[in-house]
């Protein structure tokens, strides 16, 4: 610990810290725009000045160690002064050099209203130039369908440049020129390829990169702000919904530090339009062949004579990518109280819940990656299945302290990894110790065995899931005070649906069974898009976009998207987290609890609750430790060595990636136009790395 | 210093491939960092990859020096654009002349180079002459003020130029006989024109000048450079002081 004494204030802080750290935990307020606290430090701003006593000159605060601070003649700690005049002078007059370039634009500027430069002008700015020549003007340059460049406003920080080639592992963005003529560029204005570029947006401290889709959209002002979770992946990040009206606007990224810290993937980010396009606004009914729009009795009306006529064992329900807890709650009560007990959630047959918590969950949690020493990826393409989880590997691995192997696709993970094998064997290899990486996983103090979506997804899922979790055991990665089996789910709603019970019961079938020809008569969909619904069935699909599912449907109740209702989901972790309502369904959408409870009454099976209050009551009755939100409940390792000893054969055929495009996975994504527009330049840039 | 930027795509080669010597000079270069810092030897290697691929670096060139050293090709792009001496454009086959227009050579006369280039060569800097064999561009200090004004051809300066003897280099270069490098006058290296003019009676003190003595007297202590009047001329009205702080209400 290092004694100064910041303002006139005594406070002791760590060796590390650097001075602007330092007073920060003082409790000053330090301006600056290169630094950024999860981006190497590059001082090229000197915003953050301050006064050392006794030094000739102010020193640039984020790149100074507190230990490189002198003490006073008599051994008294070092003083650092950051409001006296010399401060504030050496700060304006930084100021007046960024201006100097800086166009008086911010009028027209979209990052109006939440621009750093403004902001900290009106604090160190002067009321008027001193600069009377031409302003420096730059080209603006193309970097992709997400980004917009207004390069003239640029005081070239080069957080993106350290974003890109630190965080988000595509080292695509880099300074060309010097001097005054110094211009941020991609390599020849190529498209950048990181599913983590939106970020970009957040980390420019000026308008230079904005929001593509954004663009002239509104103004930070007139948006109403709700903190809510993000389903597109089964992280669960934190997001902030801006809404206008009924509309949502746009989706940033709130801090949380055990899931996303501050960043979110684009698809987080962009699917807003997304939420606008291909609305089921009115339930519908299939006459001779064809959906015409009805009223809600109707559609009740002809699903209860539809169930009336069915035996109990042949209907069925499969939820989707996007179904909360409550409505797989009720809607699995609903199910049995029909007589039926099949449920399932569409991907999800890998996975029994009866195994243990453990069995099904990502023990280690995503912070507990940067505990991680040695990591084996099964069957996964982190990058693509869980964007922030996979930003989260790479942050350990630039530590320098994490060994990483990959069974699998060989994909660029933007991290390097020893690819020791595209199929099951391989991990038979391991397992039986002919692997050399079976040493590291042994000899390392926390190890984790990651098996992602590619190997769950399979029809062979269960058992590659087994064996994962024998060699798991077998390395010493489930011990006490550390949990290393790591299942990655790709989806808001699978552990969701394992935690409720969400899955085939007694004699029950699974999704593709159900799915099957002549596999039930009538199939309730919870957006389920994912899944082919052979002919014969009688389908209702509860859900929000006119997808997959919505054209195989017979009857369409229109729902609510996660932007528009409030709703249990819970992460990868096994984190119970709650999204809030940030607008409104679109016409006569509802949500999906009260369409189920509503659903129940026609069907004559009323279901026991009025409102979500009371719904949510029951659920957390039945399954008390979604009630502590935010938190991970730490599973019990048994139920690893119960999956482990399960067994079972698996088929030797490589792992295919999990998705065809990360950009078009759900229903959502579909319906955006700027996804589509992202996932063409992706499977562009394939192309070209291919030839 | 202008905006440094690639050379359109139709001046661009579309590939570049290493010659042997070159490749050898590379591994050796890399070989002087330590493992996993082979980036080092960038600009090393960039430096000969421009004396290979006639005087200038292209966008395959750029690629390849990346891929052999594992770095991004940004950061390589970086690079060649930073420095002012990697060319970005093609330039003259037998000679690229790099006139310095740093202070001493201008005020001993670089402008009159510049003009020979400007009609000798092309109008502007950075292009190629019609017959495709000269090419010139202003640079800054060369570092051989002493001779000013002086230009750099490939490797050699030529020093202590006029406009006729600056023609006669380039007349050397065109015809393909070369000229002799350094002083283009009666002048030994960086000596004084003419010979020595100081201790050229062995060293003994206190004895007068040799017969090349200087005519004009040299400047004493006693009269030093004062600032005149004209160095406090201001052509601007003189500039508002910032503002006081607005946010100052008297207990900062």
């Amino acid at each position: 610990m290092t004694k100064l004494i910041i303002d006139g204030k005594e406070i002791d802080v760590p060796a590390d810290y650097t001075l602007l750290q330092a007073c920060e935990a003082a409790g000053a307020e330090i301006p600056r725009f290169c630094y950024h606290e999860r981006l190497s430090i590059a001082g090229n701003c000197r915003m953050c000045l301050v006064e050392v006593k006794g030094g000739p000159k102010p020193v640039a605060s984020c790149a100074w160690g507190v230990r490189d601070c002198r003490p006073g003649p008599k051994g008294e700690p070092p003083e650092i002064s950051t409001r006296s005049p010399m401060v504030k002078k050496a700060r304006e007059g930084v100021m007046e050099f960024l201006l100097i370039n800086h166009p008086l634009d911010c009028p027209i500027c979209d990052q109006g209203g939440e621009c750093d430069l403004q902001d900290q002008a009106m604090g160190y700015g002067v009321d008027s130039s001193r600069f009377a020549e031409n302003k420096r003007a730059v080209e603006d340059k193309y970097m992709g369908a997400l980004i917009k460049t207004v390069m003239t406003r640029c005081i070239q920080c080069t957080r993106c440049i350290r974003f890109a080639a630190e965080v988000a592992g595509a080292p695509e963005m880099g300074a060309i020129g010097r001097g005054e003529d110094m211009e941020i560029t991609t390599y020849l204005e190529s498209a950048l390829s990181s599913e983590l570029q939106g970020n970009l947006v957040d980390i420019c401290p000026v308008g230079a990169l904005t929001s593509k889709p954004y663009a002239f959209v509104a103004r930070p002002w007139e948006l109403g702000k709700t903190q809510s979770i993000d389903v597109m992946d089964g992280l669960g990040s934190a997001i902030r919904v801006d809404t206008r009206g009924r509309e949502v606007m746009r989706i940033l990224p709130r801090v949380n530090e055990a899931i996303n810290e501050e960043w979110i993937s684009d698809k987080t980010r962009h699917i807003v339009d997304g939420l606008r396009t291909q609305r089921l606004d009115r339930p519908y009914l299939r006459e001779n062949g064809k959906l015409r729009a009805a009223s809600w009795p109707e559609v009740f009306a002809a699903i209860a004579a539809k169930v009336r006529g069915a035996n109990g064992k042949r209907i069925g329900a499969i939820a989707g990518d996007f179904a909360t807890v409550e409505e797989m709650f009720a809607l699995k009560q609903l199910m049995a109280s029909l007589g039926s007990a099949n449920v399932a959630a569409q991907g999800g047959h890998a996975f029994d819940a009866t195994a243990g918590r453990a069995s099904y969950i990502f023990n280690p949690t995503i912070a507990g990656i940067e505990q991680a020493d040695a990591l084996l990826i099964v069957g996964s393409n982190p990058r693509h299945e869980g964007a922030l989880l996979n930003a989260r590997i790479r942050k350990r691995w630039r530590s320098g302290k994490l060994k990483i192997a990959l069974i699998g696709d060989n994909a660029d993970l933007s991290y390097p990894v020893q690819h020791l094998g595209a199929g099951v064997e391989t991990l038979n290899d391991i397992a039986s110790g002919k692997h050399s990486f079976a040493e590291v996983l042994k000899a390392a103090q926390n190890p984790i065995v990651l098996v992602g979506v590619s190997a769950t997804a399979r029809p062979d899922g269960a058992a590659i899931l087994a064996q994962a979790a024998k060699l798991a055991v077998d390395i010493g990665a489930v011990k006490d005070g550390w949990n290393g089996f790591g299942v990655l789910h790709g989806t808001a709603s699978g552990v969701g649906a394992l935690d409720t019970g969400f899955a085939p019961g007694e004699g029950g079938l699974t999704a593709a069974q159900m799915s099957a020809a002549n596999g039930v008569d009538v199939l309730f969909s919870l957006g389920a898009d994912e899944i082919e619904v052979a002919d014969g069935a009688f389908v209702v699909y509860i859900g929000t976009h006119g997808d997959r599912g919505a054209h195989r449907a017979d009857v369409i109740l229109p729902g609510a998207a996660y932007t528009e209702k409030s709703g249990l989901y819970v992460n990868t972790e096994g984190r119970a987290q709650m999204t809030n309502r940030a607008a409104f369904p679109p016409g006569e959408a509802r949500e999906e609890w009260a369409i189920l409870r509503a659903l129940s009454d026609a069907l004559g099976h009323r279901l026991p609750f009025d409102t979500l209050a009371a719904l949510r009551q029951l659920v957390f009755k039945a399954l008390p430790h979604l009630m502590r939100l935010e938190q991970v409940e730490p599973a019990d390792g048994g139920a690893v060595r119960t999956l482990a000893g399960r067994g079972g054969k698996a088929d030797a055929t490589p792992f295919k990636p999990a998705y065809a495009s990360y950009y078009l996975t759900n229903p959502i994504a579909r319906a955006s136009a700027v996804m589509a527009e992202c996932s063409r330049l992706a499977s562009g840039q394939m192309l070209t790395a291919a030839e | 210093m202008s905006v440094r930027r690639l050379a359109p795509k139709e001046l661009q080669p579309a590939s570049f491939a290493f010659r042997e010597e070159t490749l050898a000079f590379a591994k050796q270069q890399i070989a002087k960092y330590p493992e996993g810092r082979q980036a080092s030897a960038c600009i090393a290697i960039l430096w000969r990859v421009q004396e290979d691929n006639e005087g200038w670096v292209s966008e395959a060139a750029i690629r390849a020096v990346a891929d052999l050293l594992d770095m991004p090709y940004i950061r390589v792009l970086e690079v060649v654009t930073f420095y002012t001496m990697f060319q970005l454009s093609p330039v003259g086959k037998k000679a690229h002349v790099q006139v310095c227009g740093t202070t001493p050579c201008m005020l001993r006369g670089a402008g009159d180079l510049i003009e020979v280039c400007k009609h000798r060569i092309h109008h502007e800097p950075g292009h190629v002459s019609e017959d495709g064999d000269f090419s010139w561009e202003e640079v800054e200090c060369l570092g051989a003020c002493v001779n000013a004004p002086m230009v750099m051809i490939w490797k050699d300066t030529y020093e202590d130029l006029t406009k006729d003897s600056f023609n006669k280099v380039l007349d050397g270069f065109a015809s393909g006989n070369l000229p002799k490098p350094g002083p283009q006058i009666d002048r030994h290296n960086a000596a004084p024109v003419g010979g020595p003019r100081v201790l050229t009676n062995g060293g003994q003190p206190g004895t007068a000048a040799g017969p090349s003595a200087p005519k004009e007297p040299v400047l004493a202590d006693a009269e030093p450079k004062k600032q005149t009047e004209a160095a406090n001329f201001q052509e601007r009205p003189a500039p508002k002081p910032p503002a006081d702080d607005a946010t100052k209400k008297g207990n900062m």
